[in-house]
């Protein structure tokens, strides 16, 4: 297999070599990455706002590919759901784009009564010079909504750039709402999008320890919410890539302290209540014990048919080519309690840190790559045999042509797999792609079954 | 009332961007990589894009443009891109699109490709195409990349007596389709793009870098001596196609066809061929039409009157407006995101025979169709998965075809062409009126 040049230090086998993994640069001229771009990162952060509008200012294939593609869920209003571009053309190219961005903006506004809307430039906009700023603040001065401008010129950096413009834009709604009436014993979810119904679950959770919540961000989110956030005692960060500048910020700005935490597999799921729990225990009567009881509850229930699926899938190999590395933690860990080794596992937008944590929770042999391609991923999962691969829309066609199991771990994903349900959902998916029979039609298969060891 | 002004902005798009449709015509061509210069974000989401409807591999490359590229220009993440191209997967042609990015900062790389030398040996065959998204759409990009193909690669020579078809973004299935058509007339018959392997290929022990298959270089060579090129889409009359650049270039005849969706449609097309290749149509398609209408017979009361809404790229919709009207069933909206300017005349054309009238509206996005929808009282929709919100909201089935199917599976297996296509269009239409009237009945009769 040949690794490019460029990214031989992106590649790490452990213990073959010293730890020296080269990440959070541009992905190499081309090398087919598996990475979005900023834009990428601005529209997942903030496209589960259900009550804003969301305005793609650009050319129009990055609103179409963005188009009502995954599945972070609404309670209430829908219009996230939709794609709205200024789909610029010839003339706007040459002309600017500011007059139709303002009379876009204006009828939409006018036709869908939003509570704010946001603004995502796309490539071009950084370089045509549309003074989207100043077009913004036009407009939220003649509708009376925040219009709030999200830099998310793709070619400006990568996605976790795009987070962090997320990030900034979210931070001009919060602190602008009325936070009294907020309870003492409250929270805000941050990095969570509501995929399947899952910040729903993580929300029930709380409520059950006697926590309220009062802004969901951006899952299920709601403008008004967002703006009395800063009267919530404590951010429980998921997804740390994603959030974690708002909830710095926050810290800094409103003295609100903030948790890492994750909800995929048992072990963080539990960890991230028992940890807030202890933070809240001089503050909410009981919570500990009711957390402890909340847990063993949900054990009970999840427990013995995952301990049928961990019998059938004891010693079986995994790789994991996810966004943030974040994920990629919680993963491992998971699988190990399905009895599963995670033998590859790499991200997108990894740092050097997330990499040597990856590594220490990995075992020997195991390969770490940060902005893999499909070819190297492809060798990968041959050289190490894996019986299954965990990623995104991109990834699975890898997998399945190669005849290997598949999970899709990612944002278009349409199954819960956060919280005990989640992991209960995430074994029963891994179980029914491991333990499909269709493998032993597949070339592949057919190989491994007459080959005499396994 | 005040007539209200139209939205200046795009709500939901009927379309997809140029880029896109050049990556899938790359795609098509024996031991090519699309290789798009400039953003890496564009070829990410065209990537995913595609994938998800035909549910195969689908490598992007891309030069990957930072924020120096766009003022210093992007000559060094091209040279060096195609070469990383180049090493890693050996192609024999890199098929390179432009993103909107790339168009506006007005990039000439022409000039670049004329500058860059290959450090690979053999040195692939560069092909270059310029596909700024704010002037078509992903259709427009399909058909410009055909272009440039033929236009760079297709050589004079002496006269050969082969055919060269260009269908248009058809289906794979199609693709397979329209070569068993050409082989039973015997008929040396290039097809460009041809993706029906590499979009729809069999499970493999290795993986492959490149998907076997596509148009082989040499048959695309070969263009330059054919005798004549035929081409589907009726809205491509007069428009700058790869068969216009053959004819203009080699002097070889174009005949402009609709796509044969439908029997009226499908006869044209067999008569072309019958007439180039001196031999009457062959009996399996004599009788695959014979059954075909056979079974517009025994089914024309079911379908008679319904109301269609059809959408999708502009010369799909032309040819479902052609089978439908002769069927009996109404196409009250003909809808597309195309910007040809040609749909309109295209679908007045092939719907004569209509038994109502016939709107048809190019340049369009959902959230217009389904303001007309509301209005018109359709029976069923027809087009890609995008329109499902709208057939939800009516309550009315969605016949799932053409581009983009993300919420089924199979969208490269459907058949649209020939007879054959036609046969399967009339039964899952027909049986979706079907078991639509008896889900709905009170009695729920098992016998019709
Ligand atoms: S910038 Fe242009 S090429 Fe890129 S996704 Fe948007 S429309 Fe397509
Ligand atoms: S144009 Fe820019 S912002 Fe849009 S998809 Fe491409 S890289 Fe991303």
């Amino acid at each position: 297999m040949h690794i490019l040049e460029e990214r031989q230090r992106q590649v790490h086998r452990k213990g073959s070599e010293p730890f020296d993994l080269d990440c959070n640069k541009q992905s190499a001229a081309g090398s087919v990455s598996q990475r979005a771009c900023v834009f990428c990162g601005s529209r997942v952060v903030l496209y589960p706002i259900a009550d804003a509008l969301h305005l793609v200012h650009g050319p129009i294939g990055c609103a179409s590919y963005t188009w009502d593609i995954r599945g972070a869920l609404s309670s209430g209003p829908q219009l996230h759901r939709n794609s709205f571009c200024t789909d610029l053309k010839e003339l706007d190219v040459i002309q600017g784009g500011e007059k139709k961005l303002h009379k876009a903006l204006t009828q939409l506004i006018v036709e869908h009564q939003p509570k704010a809307a946001f603004v995502y430039s796309t490539c071009i906009v950084g370089v045509i010079g549309d003074d989207v700023e100043a077009v913004c603040r036009q407009i939220s001065a003649e509708q009376g909504i925040p219009v709030l401008p999200v830099h998310s010129e793709g070619f400006k950096g990568t996605k976790r750039d795009g987070y962090r413009a997320a990030c900034e834009a979210l931070l001009k709604l919060v602190g602008t709402g009325d936070p009294s009436g907020v309870s003492k014993a409250s929270i805000n979810i941050l990095g969570d999008f509501n995929l399947a119904g899952e910040v729903w679950m993580i929300r029930k959770y709380y409520e059950r320890m006697g926590l309220e919540v009062t802004a969901t961000i951006t899952g299920d989110g709601r403008v008004d919410d967002i703006r009395r956030a800063h009267g919530a005692a404590l951010n429980l960060v998921q997804c740390s890539g994603s959030m974690m500048h708002l909830a710095k910020v926050m810290k800094d700005r409103y003295g609100i302290p903030f948790r890492k935490v994750s909800y995929f597999g048992i072990e963080d799921m539990s960890q991230a209540l028992y940890d807030t729990a202890a933070h809240f225990a001089g503050v909410v009567p009981g919570i500990q014990e009711r957390t402890v009881e909340l847990v063993r509850g949900e054990l009970q229930y999840i427990l013995p048919e995952i301990a049928e699926y961990r019998k059938r899938l004891a010693g079986k190999k995994a790789a994991i080519y996810v966004g943030g590395a974040f994920k990629a933690f919680s993963l491992v860990r998971a699988l190990r309690h399905l009895g599963m080794d995670t033998v590859m596992v790499g991200s997108q937008t990894g740092l050097k840190e997330d990499y040597e944590e990856l590594r220490e929770l990995c075992d020997e042999g195991a390969i770490i790559v940060d902005d893999s391609n499909p070819l190297e991923l492809s060798s990968f999962l041959s050289e190490r045999q894996v019986d299954l691969f965990i990623g995104g829309v991109k990834e699975r066609p890898i997998a399945y042509k190669l005849g290997i199991g598949f999970c899709d771990h990612n944002h278009e994903r349409k199954l819960a797999l956060a919280g005990f349900e989640g992991m209960l959902n995430f074994a029963r998916e891994v179980y029914g792609t491991v333990a499909s029979p269709v493998w032993r039609l597949t070339p592949r298969g057919s190989a491994r079954e007459a080959a005499p060891c396994r | 009332m005040p007539v209200a002004e139209p939205f200046v902005s795009t709500r939901n798009p009927c379309k997809a961007c140029s880029p896109l449709g050049a990556c899938l015509a790359f795609r098509g061509i024996e031991g090519a990589v699309p290789f798009l210069h400039g953003s890496q974000g564009c070829a990410t989401y065209i990537r995913r894009y595609l994938i998800s409807h035909f549910r195969e591999p689908m490598d992007v490359a891309a030069s990957s443009f930072s924020e120096s590229s766009t003022v210093f220009g992007g000559g060094d993440k091209l040279r060096r891109g195609l070469d990383n191209v180049s090493r890693q997967y050996q192609p024999r042609m890199i098929g390179i699109a432009t993103t909107c990015l790339v168009e506006t900062i007005g990039e000439d790389v022409k000039m670049l490709l004329n500058d860059y030398h290959p450090a690979a040996e053999p040195a692939p065959d560069l092909v270059h195409v310029s596909t700024p998204s704010y002037r078509g759409t992903h259709v427009d990009g399909f058909h410009a990349a055909v272009r440039a193909v033929v236009g760079q690669l297709a050589e004079a020579g002496e006269p050969t007596s082969s055919v060269n078809l260009f269908p248009g973004a058809v289906s794979p299935a199609d693709l397979r389709h329209l070569k068993e058509i050409a082989s039973a007339f015997s008929l040396d018959v290039a097809i460009l793009p041809d993706y029906s392997d590499t979009l729809d290929g069999a499970q493999l022990e290795e993986y492959r870098k490149i998907p076997e298959g596509g148009t082989p270089l040499a048959s695309i060579r070969a263009m330059g001596r054919a005798a004549v090129s035929i081409e589907f889409g009726r809205t491509l009359e007069g428009s700058a196609t790869g068969a216009a650049e053959l004819e203009r270039k080699f002097g070889i005849a174009r005949k402009t066809l609709g796509w044969p969706v439908g029997v009226v449609e499908s006869d044209r097309f067999f008569s072309e061929l019958s007439a180039i290749s001196g031999r009457p149509v062959p009996q399996i398609f004599v009788r695959e039409r014979g059954r075909l209408v056979d079974s517009y017979v025994d089914a024309h009361k079911y379908v008679f009157g319904k109301r269609a809404i059809v959408y999708g790229e502009e010369d799909l919709v032309v040819g479902l407006a052609a089978f439908l009207s002769e069927i009996g069933i109404q196409p009250v909206l003909c809808a597309s995101g195309g910007q040809s300017g040609r749909l309109e005349a295209a679908v007045a054309a092939v719907t004569a025979s209509s038994v109502g009238p016939v709107l048809a509206r190019g340049n369009l996005d959902f959230a217009a169709v389904r303001e007309l929808a509301l209005e018109m009282k359709p029976d069923f929709m027809i087009g890609g998965s995008k329109g499902y919100s709208i057939a939800r909201e009516l309550d009315i089935p969605l016949i799932r075809v053409g581009f983009p199917i993300h919420d089924r599976i199979g969208g490269q297996r459907i058949l649209h062409l020939g007879y054959r296509g036609a046969q399967q269009l009339f039964d899952a239409v027909t049986n979706t009126l079907l078991a639509r009237a008896q889900d709905r009945s009170p009695v729920g009769y098992s016998y019709l």
